[in-house]
């Protein structure tokens, strides 16, 4: 017996009497064969022996102690996960039994609580992107590219994958995955080279019309895409207007959707993304969620868990989750998806830091953070040798070029205590990127941080720069 | 019904205040061009803090949740979720943690996720693990393209996929997602893959067999090494779901019964909370001939004891999600193994089996067992599926409506009409957190019902009587669907209210 367990001996005797065995190794020797049994106890090392909640407790943070969390560097690390303010109600609600422990609602006249928690966060979803349908969440943005390049397999059949150079790192690698899968081939559109960082809207069009041969299934990129850059997402989605035309399918930033236009307001048929900026932990990467909104025309195509409005056998309202036909479940190999537990807390929480900002929050977070990210860019790029990777008008994130090895720069800020943010050499591998940063600025970022970030930067350089003599670099003085 | 968070909503109340500007404010419309600006702010609600907590906090009333009460669903094992997992995921080091902080800044995360690895590997009797995937069907699909890149690097194409009749439903649709057709294998009489049904259907034309075992009858495959010499022998590979490895924790391994490839449902075996769907976590073990293609990136012990994540594997499948995965669950998963240790693991599946054969002789009671009995064999494992089809035929009362009336004596019903290939069936796993007494509360509870069944049958088919709303009309919402909350909605079913 362990402290989860509660088969006293007594109870056990009077189980076995029960069921007309003599002993629960009969239980197991009855079913198990021999030749497959584990002979031995399981070797599990220095976790051999079961420990006590205190002693679980105390290892487990001494290892979250060997981690720098964002509470203990000024961190202006972003690159998909943002250090948004989360409110103390949402944890304590996320926290509560009723909403922490039941399972998926598959008996809706007690599970209303949650059921119409998806109804309402359905709801904010298609406000916040304009279009009519939402489902209840998938797992992460990444993903969630991904289940909509399989809804579009679904709808226009087979054809290749537009995907624009300037989604995330990890979206274009999870999309590759994918599309490998469902025999979709994936053609990547790039950056212009114009140096506004924007996807080239020419090739773009290019592609959308078949230039490469077979027309496309659906077109996607990221507002703002990957180095924070605001793409010209209505040209993006225009099209010839044909029912055969591509998908267009956005990953929206939802923190910048109080300022930026909807996407069903530029014609976008799927909008989705990575849900963590609202509400939610850093948690190294997850469990977070990926939101997904579409026109209505694609509702039956659409991956995911739906809650739906009804009545009940009184005439009164409830709700149900609705449209499981489309589920794996019921539709097995013809499923629109193989998705079966997805998010469901973490898009509570995201429903609860929407409904804490509200319409005027939203704007308000939102020209906050463009205003913050404003200031930031012309303070750093007035350092010497600092130059802006991409000129194009930027949001919450910037890309910077630096004069030195980034990783050189970084290290010597992180000294200072100052995670200037992400070096692009390891997440893009794209060659312009190799003395490119990538620096967050949320909220919790204050004018007084992005000014320390800027002297640790200056700093940094100052000491780094002199050291290559004669490189073009040294053109001006230090200081 | 309680009213949405939208109708509670007044023009002008708020719960954010915004922190101060501190910088010189800027007109998005100076540095952006127009039309990628909105133009009308979306209609979310307003509310005060207040409000929105005294919402939420009752509508949460409205859910059954485990920390109330057994919740006996088949295939979802929904064990006691320790506190101590919260406590210890909250910690800043772990909660706070951004994803691409510098590995050599992260190494209590890395050591954490490097140890889950080593433990799941010898749980699962395989010596890799990747912990991607973010849930059971993610896990699937990873085990699907692995199984597809393995046999393409031997220059073969295996469009087949073997699945047995009473698989999860994420099988075939895994299968589909992974650009491969799924083919059904028989149960036999036993309810067990008809290996006969399996030597006729295999071939080199298959690229993996899909299995979880027990099966989802609760069902050992006491076949298996024979199924893994007769999938072996046409150089398949043999997949196992892992969402009843609960039933078989340091009894039996998969690796040892020749399953190539092992997902967990950490959610399921490793007890993360639910959350009325989520998030879950489904990493992968796999065999050497697996490992090559795993997805990336690796978590890597170097020689210095210094732990990293290596990208650089050229065969592999790729990711599958961004970042490393579901960090969170694996706080709480390792936590879990360190409580429980090796003894503690193995009296996990003992209790968990008990507890379902000790249910299973409550309902053999002929009261039961005249209407409900167990749909395929004597004894369990970790869950038991009897069949309602004598209670529609005889009564004509429904497994559904069996479910609906168990509602009204307080406890959550069973999983209902899965397995498919069982007729009105009702699948339950107690978990071997329950105790006796939960466990004849349910197996009272389902008698009475029955009970019922005979002398008020009605009772059943307009069930339930006591919960917060009756029984649903699901196919209404799917006809007249209402997926969003509309204010013009609101205000038709004031009208239609105020009519009636």
């Amino acid at each position: 017996m362990s402290r989860y367990t509660a088969i006293t001996d007594a109870d056990r005797a009077a189980m076995l009497a029960a069921i007309g065995v003599d002993s629960v190794e009969e239980l197991f020797a009855a079913q198990i064969p021999a030749e497959v049994a584990l002979q031995r106890e399981l070797a599990l090392g220095d976790l051999q022996e079961g420990r006590s909640e205190q002693e679980v407790y105390e290892h487990l943070s001494a290892l979250a102690a060997r981690n720098v969390s964002v509470e203990q560097e000024v961190s202006f690390c972003g690159g998909g996960f943002y250090d948004h303010y989360v409110p103390a109600f949402i944890d304590m609600l996320c926290e509560r039994s009723e909403l922490l422990t039941p399972y998926t609602p598959y008996q809706p006249e007690v599970s209303q609580g949650n059921l119409q928690i998806m109804f309402e966060y359905q709801s904010a979803i298609c406000e916040l992107t304009g279009l009519e349908v939402a489902n209840a969440s998938l797992y992460d943005g990444a993903s969630a590219l991904a289940a909509a390049a399989y809804m579009a397999k679904g709808q226009r059949g087979e054809g290749p994958i537009l995907a624009s150079a300037g989604l995330h790192p990890h979206a274009l690698q999870t999309l590759a995955t994918y599309a490998r899968g469902y025999g979709c081939p994936l053609v990547e559109v790039p950056l212009a080279e114009d140096g506004s960082g924007r996807t080239d809207l020419k090739a773009w069009r290019q592609a959308l019309a078949g230039a490469a041969g077979a027309r496309p299934i659906i077109a996607l990129f990221a507002q703002p895409n990957f180095y924070g850059v605001i793409e010209d997402a209505p040209a993006l989605c225009e099209r010839a207007g044909s029912s055969e035309a591509p998908l267009t399918c956005v990953s929206v930033d939802p923190l910048t959707l109080g300022v930026l236009a909807p996407p069903g307001a530029y014609g976008a048929d799927i909008a989705c993304g990575e849900g963590q900026p609202l509400g939610g932990r850093l948690d190294f990467g997850g469990p977070s969620f990926g939101f997904f909104a579409a026109r209505s025309e694609l509702l039956r195509r659409m991956p995911g868990r739906i809650a739906g409005q009804t009545t009940d056998n009184a005439g009164r309202s409830g709700y149900v989750l609705a449209f499981q036909t489309r589920e794996q479940h019921i539709r097995r190999e013809r499923a629109t998806s193989n998705i079966c537990t997805a998010q469901a807390l973490n898009a509570l929480a995201g429903l609860l830091y929407l409904v804490w900002l509200g319409p005027r929050g939203l704007r308000e977070l939102g020209e906050l953070l463009l205003a913050r990210t404003a200031y930031a860019r012309s303070r750093l790029l007035a350092i010497e040798g600092v130059s802006a990777l991409y000129s194009g008008p930027c949001f919450r994130e910037l890309a910077l070029r630096l004069p030195a090895r980034v990783e050189e720069v970084r290290s010597r800020c992180i000294e200072q205590g100052i995670n200037p943010g992400l070096a692009l050499a390891g997440l893009t591998g794209r060659e312009g990127d190799q003395e490119g940063l990538l620096v967050a600025i949320t909220e919790r970022r204050t004018r007084a941080q992005i000014d320390a970030l800027a002297g640790s930067l200056q700093d940094a350089l100052s000491d780094i720069v002199p050291l290559r003599a004669g490189g073009p670099l040294l053109s001006g003085a230090h200081r | 019904m309680s009213a949405t968070v939208f109708e509670r909503s007044r023009p002008g109340r708020r719960a954010f205040s915004p922190p101060p500007l501190e910088v010189p404010p800027v007109d998005p419309a100076q540095l952006i061009e127009d039309r990628l600006l909105r133009r009308a702010p979306p209609a979310l609600p307003e509310l005060s803090e207040p409000q929105i907590v005294r919402h939420y906090v009752r509508l949460s009333k409205l859910n059954y949740d485990l920390d109330s009460g057994i919740y006996p669903l088949g295939s979802c094992t929904m064990k006691h979720n320790p506190r101590l997992h919260e406590r210890l995921a909250a910690l800043p080091g772990n909660a706070r943690l951004h994803p691409l902080q510098d590995a050599r800044r992260a190494q209590g995360a890395l050591e954490l996720m490097w140890r889950l690895e080593r433990a799941l590997a010898e749980i699962a009797g395989l010596p890799h693990v990747s912990l991607q995937p973010s849930a059971g069907s993610q896990g699937e699909l990873a085990g699907v393209l692995l199984s597809r890149a393995y046999h393409a690097e031997r220059g073969q194409e295996r469009p087949l996929v073997l699945i047995p009749e009473a698989a999860h439903g994420t099988n075939p649709a895994t299968v589909a997602m992974a650009g491969l057709r799924p083919l059904t294998i028989k149960s036999d009489a036993e309810g067990m893959v008809d290996v006969a049904d399996l030597e006729a259907k295999v071939s080199e034309q298959v690229a993996c067999l899909m299995l979880t075992n027990p099966n989802t009858l609760g069902i050992f495959e006491r076949r298996i090494a024979q199924i893994a010499e007769i999938i072996h022998g046409v150089g398949a590979i043999l997949y196992y779901d892992g969402a009843n490895l609960n039933a078989i924790l340091g009894h039996a391994r998969p690796g040892d019964m020749g399953f190539d490839i092992v997902h967990f449902n950490l959610h399921k075996t490793f007890t993360q909370p639910h959350g009325g769907g989520g998030p879950g976590s489904g990493p992968i073990a796999v065999s050497e001939r697996i490992e090559p293609y795993l997805m990336v990136p690796r978590v890597t012990r170097g020689e210095d004891g210094a732990f990293a994540l290596d990208y650089d594997q050229p065969r592999s499948i790729g990711r599958l999600r961004s970042f490393h995965g579901n960090y969170g669950t694996f706080v709480r998963a390792y936590a879990y193994i360190c409580s429980l240790g090796a003894a503690g693991l193995k009296d996990v599946a003992e209790a968990a089996v008990l507890n379902a054969n000790y249910l299973l002789a409550r309902l053999s009671d002929a009261r039961v067992a005249q209407l409900l009995p167990l749909a395929y064999g004597k004894l369990c494992m970790h869950e038991l599926v009897l069949s309602g089809a004598p209670l529609r035929r005889e009564l004509k009362v429904k497994t559904l409506d069996l479910a609906k009336r168990l509602l009204d004596h307080g406890v959550h019903p069973p999983t209902i009409y899965f397995p498919l290939l069982v007729e009105e069936a009702l699948m339950t796993a107690p978990t071997e957190t329950e105790t006796k007494e939960t466990i004849d509360e349910l197996a009272d509870a389902i008698i009475a019902v029955l009970d019922e069944a005979r002398s008020e049958p009605e009772l059943l088919r307009s069930a339930p009587h006591t919960t917060p709303v009756g029984r649903l009309d699901e196919a209404r919402a799917v006809r007249e669907p209402v997926l969003r909350y509309r204010p013009e909605q609101s205000a038709a079913q004031a009208q239609r209210a105020a009519d009636g």
